[in-house]
């Protein structure tokens, strides 16, 4: 070894020693982000803990739960009739559609069937809290992707359906109006005529929202092919409703169960999308209000007459068994498994509500995926706290 | 119920099939069954065959969809609905623990749901789970959505699920201490302040329609 | 000043020109935050926007300005404070500065530069430095995230509006502004001279990129990922209130009319009138007025495509930088080569 050699390696390892230091200053450690609970794009105060990777999600992991009212423990001590006023606030933008499966659950329990009017009413106003509901998240889709304009639209299109709910009902939200056997009161003179006029004016919407968003390149840019869920992982999560049927799974507990409603009586269709992607939970959430808006027009023209109850005692008892009942909320598959002991209150309530599981699937569908992604997913998801957090 | 002959009950061959393919796969891991004919379809399950029963109806049955997992605690609520008088003394209450459909041998069970949007048929099926020590095997490598739904019902009944990779609160926070849903749990709001519909009932305004319900 | 035959010191002067600028700025902001974000916006959103303060709503902007004002001043504990208290004036600065070689008239020009629309562009992008000081002093994960996405998308769409300005210039063949303006009034389309020759008609192309470029640059969707309201909050901005946010505010608008302004003078002919003489002393007092007109109409494009749009992602918004924006812009400015040298 030469002194020249010695100094050409000495230099060597120096230079080595430089390089390792500026490659450990200039590694990238991941960045952990909190998205909520306090956040613009979760529809409440929902919390995602993400761990980023400059701007790719490594890892995603929901943390729900700041809203848990405790609805299980809350049903075992009220009676049937008092379960109903809890129950309208779990999904609250389509809210008389939170009741119905309870209603039905403890009817089948009871044995008995509301009177064919009464089917026929609560299917309508069943549909028309879908289209409360899901019209909300047309517009909404598109201000978490920057459009701020349509969820505009939204709100002021859905206020021609939350009026013929209040004028039906007596509240724009929580209407509270199904009972066990029936319901608490007739439709008011001239509602059929309202109501069908609010169905052209929620098609006209529809055709806005298709203009507006799925017509734009770059909706359809953020959205298509982002968040694919495929089918057995749809399935396998429990996901329901739109979310199902965007992944290609032709699924519709309106059509696919014999329930004492009024569906069966109209002709509709159901809508599927193959593709699992952000875009078809939104196409088919979008072509879902049309066809809501159908059954409604063709459910008002054949109503039949009659009472809007059963005979049912004053004091309802129940009696004693358990009985499943599930219905196509506007979130997805909505079931109450009730058990009763013959008293006048449910012994348990275990209420299935769509949106926990449609949430479950976010820490699998948010791995690689961006964080604007993350926003679209979530999004398209299509969750509310209330749901979520029962 | 009519004095003339009572009608042959339906067949529901669709639900015996499933009782009777599930049998098959199981053997004795199937405890007892009931099923309402062209409603619905209870199964009870041995406790240790829960897992296999889990993948028998996902392989087996065809039921790809997972709609939930949750519990039961069969005891009567010691506080009855919270409307005791706090000036009385608390009245007799029975405290015998009498098991629902498909019958059962414990205070807790499981209970789960799962379907198939081919057959568009769904079962519930439900397993004891000893009084002493609640364990269970866990469902969440079979049906992924069964993850959370292991995680709320731990946390709410107090259920361990064996092979749970992440068995940890998920409405309540982290040092949240005893099991809510389990029926020796109070609801505080009742214990602070009982309902008031018994024991002080006002007049309603303008005169009251024959009277409320009690 | 030799239409008003009055002689004014030079200090008089500098003060003059500085009241200038400032009102040449802030109020072609000041109108287009009310116009467009107030009204604008709320009629295409089927509401009304503000109409209390003030008649329909017009002293609105007032109220706010006086609100930032009265606010605390908030700088959060972990931020450079130094720095978090230079970005908005850096932003601001650099916008002000924009205006200086933009001609409002035959003699109303802050400074005739030879390198006119070079400099302007060049000054406008020193504000990127101020939104990287804004993203990285706030001590805010989300900031730092919108300022990085800025820093990238600024730097993208720098090279297409400097390249859609290209055909302008060859056109022209002059990069001082007053002498594009002159280019505008003086020629003929076909031989005829009725409106002038304002290039929009041969550089339609170049307008189209330049306005999409201003969107980016201004940060506005579609190409607001780094405001992105519905996931960083607000972005670099988030952290900023009363008013440093104020400034920011500002810088936005005024950066908008300073960009339609631009645009105004490189394609629509600037403040000359096609039938009016270049060197009529009225200009200068008409001029303003009408660069004005043509700022609000480019305005309104650029405001209307914002309240309509969703948003790019960052790297779908980088690749239609670099992978469409760029191509079109050279392959314009070898066709313009090309018909100038021909015809």
């Amino acid at each position: 070894m030469t002194a020249v050699s010695d100094r050409r390696q000495l230099a060597y390892i120096a230079s080595q020693a430089a390089d390792a230091r500026v490659n450990v200053e200039l590694e990238t450690e991941g960045m952990t982000l909190n998205i909520g609970p306090q956040h613009p794009a979760t529809h409440g105060t929902l919390r995602i803990v993400a761990r980023l990777d400059g701007e790719q999600v490594v890892s995603a992991d929901p943390i729900c739960g700041y809203m848990h009212r405790g609805y299980e423990k809350l049903t075992e001590v009220r009676s049937f009739p008092q379960v109903t006023t809890l129950v309208n606030r779990i999904d609250w933008l389509g809210s008389f559609a939170n009741e119905v499966p309870f209603i039905l659950a403890a009817e089948k329990l009871m044995g008995i069937e509301a009177p064919p009017r009464a089917q026929y009413i609560r299917t309508i106003l069943f549909e028309l809290s879908r289209i409360a509901n899901v019209s909300l998240f047309l517009g909404d889709m598109g201000v978490q992707l920057g459009a701020l304009t349509a969820v505009f639209y939204a709100f002021r299109d859905r206020e021609y359906v939350l009026n013929q709910i209040e004028a039906a009902t007596g509240g724009r939200f929580h209407p509270n109006f199904d009972r066990i056997g029936g319901l608490k009161d007739d439709l008011p003179k001239g509602w059929i005529a309202e109501t069908r006029a609010c169905m052209d004016k929620m098609r006209t919407f529809c055709d806005l929202m298709e203009d507006l968003l799925v017509g734009n390149e770059i909706f359809a840019e953020r959205t298509r092919g982002i968040g694919v869920i495929p089918r057995d992982v749809a399935l396998s999560y429990g996901l329901s409703g739109a979310n199902l049927r965007a992944s290609g799974v032709d699924f519709d507990l309106r059509r696919d169960q014999r329930l004492p409603m009024a569906w069966d009586k109209a002709e509709w269709k159901v809508w599927t999308h193959p593709d699992g992607d952000s875009f078809a939970r939104y196409w088919v959430r979008l072509q879902e209000v049309r066809e809501s808006t159908r059954i409604v027009d063709q459910l008002l023209d054949s109503l039949p007459s009659g009472p809007v109850m059963a005979k049912v005692p004053r004091i309802i008892k129940v009696p004693e068994g358990e009985a499943w009942v599930s219905t196509e909320n506007p979130l997805g598959e909505m079931g109450y498994y009730v058990v009763s002991k013959g008293d006048t209150g449910p012994f348990r309530v275990k209420i299935r509500s769509a949106s926990f599981n449609n949430i479950a699937v976010a820490s699998w569908v948010l791995k690689g995926t961006f964080v604007p992604d993350v926003i679209t997913i979530l999004a398209s998801l299509y969750f509310i706290l209330g749901d979520i957090d029962r | 119920m009519s004095s003339t002959e009572a009608p042959a009950p339906p067949t529901d061959e669709l639900r015996e099939g499933l009782v009777a393919r599930l049998r098959a796969e199981l053997g004795d891991g199937v405890v007892d069954t009931h099923l309402v004919p062209g409603d619905d379809l209870w199964v009870r399950i041995r406790t240790d065959a829960w897992q296999a029963a889990g993948t028998a109806a996902r392989d087996v049955l065809g039921c790809e969809y997972f709609c939930f997992l949750s519990a039961i605690d069969w005891l009567p609520s010691p506080y009855g609905k919270g409307e005791d008088d706090p000036t009385e003394p608390p009245p007799e209450r029975s405290s015998a623990i009498v098991q629902g459909y498909a019958g059962g041998g414990s205070r807790l069970q499981v209970l789960a749901r799962v379907g198939s949007v081919r057959a568009k048929v769904a079962l519930t099926l439900k397993a004891d789970v000893a009084d002493d020590e609640p364990r269970i095997a866990t469902w969440s490598g079979i049906y992924a959505g069964a993850n959370w739904h292991e995680r709320e019902t731990w946390e709410m009944f107090g259920i361990v699920f064996d092979g749970h990779p992440d068995l940890r609160h998920i409405y309540l926070p982290t040092e949240f201490e005893g099991h809510p849903l389990r029926k020796d749990f109070p609801l505080l709001a009742r214990m602070v302040k009982p309902w008031p519909g018994i024991v002080d009932v006002e007049p309603l305004p303008g005169g009251d329609d024959a009277g409320e319900a009690e | 000043m030799t239409t008003l035959a009055v002689v004014i010191p030079y200090w008089g002067q500098s003060i003059l020109r500085s009241l200038g600028v400032a009102a040449a700025v802030l109020l072609p902001a000041g109108t287009a935050v009310y116009v467009y974000l107030f009204k604008m916006v709320s009629f295409m959103q089927s509401r009304l926007g503000p109409m209390e303060a003030g008649p329909y709503g017009s002293m609105q902007l007032f109220a706010e300005v006086g609100k930032f004002l009265q606010k605390e001043d908030l700088i959060p504990r972990g931020a450079d404070r130094r720095i978090f208290k230079l970005a908005p004036i850096v932003v601001v600065a650099t916008v002000f500065l924009v205006y200086v070689p933009i001609p409002f008239g035959p003699f109303a020009v802050f400074g005739s530069y030879d390198t006119g629309i070079f400099l302007a562009l060049a000054v406008s992008s020193i504000s990127v430095l101020g939104i990287l000081m804004a993203g990285w002093s706030s001590a805010n994960k989300y900031s730092l995230m919108g300022g990085l996405r800025a820093a990238g998308q600024l730097l993208a769409y720098e090279l297409p509006m400097v390249l859609a300005v290209v055909g302008v210039v060859i056109q022209a063949g002059t990069l001082n502004l007053q002498g594009i303006v002159a280019a505008q009034h003086s020629e003929k389309i076909f031989g005829w001279g009725g409106i002038g020759y304002p290039y929009v008609v041969t550089q339609f192309v170049g307008l189209a990129v330049f306005l999409i470029a201003a969107q980016a640059e201004l940060t506005q969707t579609p190409f607001d990922m780094p405001i992105a309201e519905s996931e960083l909050v607000a972005g670099y901005m988030t952290e900023y209130s009363g008013f440093r946010f104020l400034l920011f505010f500002i810088g936005e608008f005024a950066a908008a009319g300073a960009f339609a302004a631009l645009a105004s003078t490189l394609f629509l002919g600037g403040w000359a009138l096609p039938w009016v003489s270049l060197s009529n002393h009225w200009m200068n007092v008409v001029g303003p007025l009408v660069l004005f007109t043509k700022m609000m109409l480019v305005m309104f494009v650029i405001f209307w495509v914002r309240f309509t749009y969703p948003r790019l992602r960052e790297d779908q918004l980088q690749r239609f930088a670099w992978k469409v924006l760029i191509p079109i812009t050279l392959a314009n400015i070898v066709v313009t080569a090309v018909v100038k040298v021909v015809f």
